[in-house]
């Protein structure tokens, strides 16, 4: 297995520029080389890359392999596919670790079946065994109840990891690494499923997924009039207004509002739960958040074992104080 | 199954076969697309088949595909989160040498290609692709119909076809937790650090102002 060696990391992009989970990627990745005293390979497709293949190696990458072309200005992902899948055999990397995104849940099957090896999906940690070298990826499993560290000893080994589960490095511009291109010949017109246009669906306010802060409402909110009071809060806060699955079902809050397991996954700075008990299902998702606030009315509801501050109050005669304090404290 | 049932409303002589994998499948829970309106269902069962990982299930699927023949159209559900996070569809794709769209939430047939809408983080790509193909299904193409009562009647009588691994011609050592690329090593708990610091107040909005300060405080807003 001496041939299989560093780290490589799939770059995504958001509005010309490398998106944040990158960042996490080469901030993990760049850990695990230094413990296997190795390299970082971070793999960067696109068009018209300019300063991108330098921002990566500000964040930790020691090498910056790039595609780019005209013909991978959109993920498509039989061309993209075929590109990782070609620098991942020209490079041979011991790791390769790619976002638990959309791009990163289809690429990831897909390289792993071609390449036959293993790839463990939405990691939540990741470190090297110190004496076999091989990879222990941690997940959630039963519906977020346990963690599973699986570890495979196929080559190379290949992990997706949840966004925001991993830091970041600091910037540092003063960082040297190489920039080398990747040459892959694709002939377009042999391209079986081609992509005839992107659609942009715009959601009003911040969404859930990149919000810092969530005001998250439960079953106790009782109805639609009560989530409009969330909002203030949310606002106040710059966040998002998000709900466990309850008010979902009920119609109060659209489904796009849902967090937990069959909802979406969130890891905001600061997550506040109103009148949320915390079933399983709904703490899966958002235990990711870094600091959780719970305002509930029973004080045995599971929420206040995840929470770091709680209030045990009705929600209703504690959040218009809750929300006129934030409102003196903000200056909004 | 709603998407085949879909693309059988359009083109009513669309032959839908279910294939499924497991052991001791619930006759009742298996044969339920039958009675919404597929054609055939085809189970691999067998006790070889247990523990398959996303690799052995996909050998089995692809092993079974090749036997059945001549699919236009593969769908798959997006799958379960929980163990395999959704990699057997893309996996079959590569077994078989077939393109493959994932997280389709709309797809129309038309001559020999499909037009997909797939779900992507801020909205969607509309993809067409060569038939056959494989495509994934996300569950915002809709919610599977309700059986008819002559469907459920047809059902009753319709018998699945059930293949062990010699049927489909992979070795028992191919499937099941034989065939499987991973293994857990450790299965635990997160550990709840159940440190909550419950903000008091004289009255409840007393208590609700506390907790204002109380973040402020530890600069959480």
């Amino acid at each position: 297995m001496a041939e299989y060696k560093g780290i490589m990391v799939y770059a995504e992009l958001l509005n010309g520029k490398l998106a944040p989970i990158t960042g996490e990627l080469l901030g993990c990745g760049k850990r695990l080389a230094d413990e296997l005293k190795e390299e970082v390979t971070c793999v960067i497709i696109g068009s018209q890359l300019g300063q991108i293949p330098q921002d990566a190696i500000a964040l930790g990458a020691d090498k910056a392999l790039i595609v780019d072309d005209p013909l991978f200005k959109d993920y498509q992902t039989e061309i993209y596919s075929a590109a990782m899948e070609k620098a991942i055999k020209e490079t041979s990397p011991r790791i390769v670790l790619l976002g638990q995104t959309s791009a990163g849940r289809d690429l990831s099957p897909l390289l792993s079946f071609k390449l036959g090896t293993h790839v463990a999906m939405d990691c939540l940690d990741l470190k090297v065994n110190a004496e076999t070298k091989l990879l222990e990826k941690t997940r959630s499993v039963y519906g977020g109840n346990a963690r599973a560290i699986y570890t495979s000893e196929l080559m190379p080994q290949m992990a997706t990891v949840r966004q925001k589960a991993m830091s970041p490095l600091e910037p540092n511009a003063s960082r040297k690494g190489q920039v080398m291109p990747l040459k892959v010949e694709i002939d377009a017109s042999k391209i079986k499923a081609k992509l005839i246009e992107t659609v942009k669906e715009e959601v009003a306010g911040i969404k859930l997924e990149d919000a810092a802060v969530i005001v998250s409402g439960g079953r106790g909110i009782g109805n639609p009039e009560g989530f409009k009071q969330l909002e203030v809060l949310a606002k106040l806060l710059k966040g998002a207004v998000g709900a466990s699955r309850p008010p979902c079902d009920n119609g109060w809050m659209p489904e796009t509002a849902q967090i937990g397991l069959t909802g979406k996954i969130v890891s905001p700075e600061l997550y506040i739960a109103i009148a949320i008990s915390g079933a399983s299902q709904h703490l899966a998702e958002s235990s990711g958040s870094k600091n959780i606030v719970a305002i509930n009315k029973d004080s045995e509801a599971n929420i206040f074992k995840e929470a770091r501050f709680g209030v045990v109050g009705d929600w209703k005669q504690v959040l218009p104080a809750f929300t006129d304090k934030v409102k003196e404290l903000v200056g909004g | 199954m709603e998407a085949a049932l879909k693309i059988k409303d359009g083109k009513p002589d669309t032959k839908i076969t279910i294939l499924s994998l497991g052991t001791n499948l619930t006759r009742d829970v298996v044969k339920k697309p039958l009675a919404m309106g597929a054609d055939e269902l085809v189970l691999l069962e067998d006790p070889a088949f247990d523990g398959s990982d996303s690799w052995a299930t996909a050998t089995a699927l692809a092993a079974a595909i090749k036997k059945i023949g001549n699919a236009d159209l593969i769908l798959c559900g997006r799958q379960a989160a929980d163990w395999d996070a959704g990699q057997v569809g893309s996996g079959l794709s590569v077994l078989l040498g077939l393109p493959c769209v994932t997280l389709a939430k709309k797809i129309e047939i038309t001559d020999n290609k499909a037009k997909v809408h797939r779900v992507i983080a801020d909205g969607y790509q509309v993809i067409e692709v060569d038939l056959p193909a494989l495509i994934t299904v996300s569950n915002e193409l809709g919610q599977p119909r309700y059986a008819a009562l002559k469907g459920i009647m047809a059902a009753a009588r319709k018998q699945p076809i059930v293949w062990k691994p010699a049927d489909i011609g992979v070795e028992a050592s191919q499937v099941g937790a034989a065939g499987s690329k991973s293994k857990v090593n450790k299965l635990f708990q997160p550990v709840k650090e159940g440190k909550c610091e419950i903000i008091g107040g004289e009255t409840p909005v007393e208590a609700g102002a506390n907790l204002a300060l109380k973040l402020r405080e530890a600069k959480l807003i």
